[in-house]
């Protein structure tokens, strides 16, 4: 998943979605999953990265993380959506 | 976009650089919990680069807080309701333009446009008053209960509405409507029904503060983002400003809103200037659903009360407005700050009695 180029984000957490108006606060690994995002590293990437860095097994982080896009998506956060802004 | 060049003009500013002194006329210094856009018209104009303004309220009622804002307001005559019909308010302009210079007069109300319009010549001929108005036709042709026919014709979307005239038409809506529907009047107000009863009440309602016809809208799910614009009467898209609802009032009203990156809603807005060759602000409401769609719900054919918030982000829209009134050139304005936002707030003034004394008797303050 790509997230779209004109989201703003903040080092704060702090995520402003330009086309809509919305806004959004993450936890530090959720403003680091999405940073990865903006920097286009694939899935595997992320999670390999994300398993390396902290104290989490693979079903969990396998299941957080695809909770995670989905959030992203139903806020219309991916590059799926610049098709129609 | 192309820029536009009107006819050739002198500088605003004077040999020495300076702002160049005018008189604006202002109307809707309601600034209530349903502000009237004069107060935010009246603060873009004193940040003008271009012009120092005097600002000649021009007040309805006693208790319009712009009346007692001095800072904002210089000073303020109370003219006749649109009712009292065109001779009696030229009549009220006519003393007012003979105490001050007025050079331009800018109205803010749906309700009093149509006299201003009407007179807008007669203004500039006989008192020097300039204005900048849409003209008769395309403020007639955006009215709510022609929208349905201004949408085909322009080439926009808009939920299918009829105007209905009584509550015995109320039964047999839902061969063309399914519920929830809006129920509007003519000028303001709007409510979602839920059921028959609701519609009769809200028609009743409606109907006693604005008259008829009523206007029965299709309801559309979404979020409400509206365009602050303003066209150079020549097709030209001069300035505008996107900006989606954060915080609504129970009157509809935005109580805080941001300002969006929103080249779909920006299209819309050129291609209606394109097609109508509107003349002056507006205000485009629309409705844009989860699958981003965009439905168009109104046309206000004047700026909004949040017309502040296209200063706050790059574009004077009411200084463009003054500078076209006078004829003179302007350049679109084709940037705005994304993001910013405004917030509303609410403010007691204490007055002395005086003051209301003298609105109250002599008209003047």
């Amino acid at each position: 998943m790509k997230i779209k180029k004109n989201i703003a984000i903040s080092d704060s957490g702090f995520i402003f979605n330009p086309s809509t108006g919305d806004s959004f606060s993450v936890n530090p690994i959720g403003l680091e999953i999405i940073k990865l995002l903006k920097d286009e590293k694939s899935s595997d990437e992320i999670k390999k990265h994300i398993l390396k860095t902290y104290a989490i097994d693979e079903s969990t982080i396998e299941k957080d993380y695809y909770d995670f896009l989905k959030m992203l998506e139903a806020n219309k956060l991916s590059a799926e959506h610049d098709k129609v802004n | 976009m192309e820029p536009t060049t009107l006819i050739a003009q002198p500088p605003v500013k004077d040999k020495k650089g300076k702002r160049r002194k005018i008189t604006v006329a202002v109307t809707g210094l309601n600034a209530i919990d349903s502000p009237g856009p004069g107060v935010a018209v009246i603060r873009a104009l004193r940040e003008s680069t271009e012009y120092e303004v005097r600002i000649i309220g021009l007040s309805y009622e006693t208790l319009e807080p712009g009346i007692y804002m001095h800072e904002i307001v210089d000073k303020t005559y109370q003219i006749p309701f649109p009712s009292a019909g065109i001779d009696n308010i030229f009549e009220r302009l006519e003393y007012i333009s003979s105490v001050e210079k007025i050079d331009v007069l800018f109205p803010n109300f749906d309700a009093e446009l149509y006299n201003f319009i009407k007179m807008a010549d007669k203004l500039k001929k006989e008192l020097g008053i300039h204005t900048f108005l849409p003209t008769m036709e395309q403020f007639e042709a955006r009215h709510k209960s022609n929208l349905n026919e201004y949408g085909k014709k322009n080439g926009l979307s808009v939920p299918y509405s009829k105007m209905i005239f009584s509550t015995a038409e109320i039964p047999s809506l839902t061969k063309e409507f399914t519920y929830p529907m809006v129920v509007k009047g003519k000028f303001y107000e709007a409510a979602i029904a839920y059921n028959p009863d609701q519609v009769a009440s809200h028609f009743n309602k409606i109907s006693a503060k604005w008259g008829l016809p009523i206007i029965i809208q299709q309801f559309v799910h979404g979020a409400e983002v509206n365009v602050c614009a303003i066209g150079d009467g020549k097709g030209n898209t001069i300035g505008a400003v996107p900006m989606r609802k954060q915080y609504i009032t129970d009157k509809g009203k935005a109580w805080a809103g941001i300002a969006l990156d929103d080249e779909r809603l920006l299209e819309e807005t050129k291609k209606l200037f394109a097609a109508t060759k509107w003349r002056g602000g507006l205000e485009l409401e629309y409705i844009k659903t989860s699958d981003d769609e965009y439905y168009l719900l109104e046309i206000n054919p004047r700026f909004p009360a949040w017309v502040y918030l296209t200063v706050g982000c790059g574009q004077n829209q009411p200084e463009a407005a003054v500078k076209l009134a006078l004829g003179e050139a302007v350049q679109p304005m084709t940037n705005y700050d994304v993001g910013k936002m405004f917030i509303r707030y609410s403010w007691d003034m204490i007055v002395n009695l005086d003051e209301f004394e003298k609105i109250s008797t002599l008209g003047e303050l």
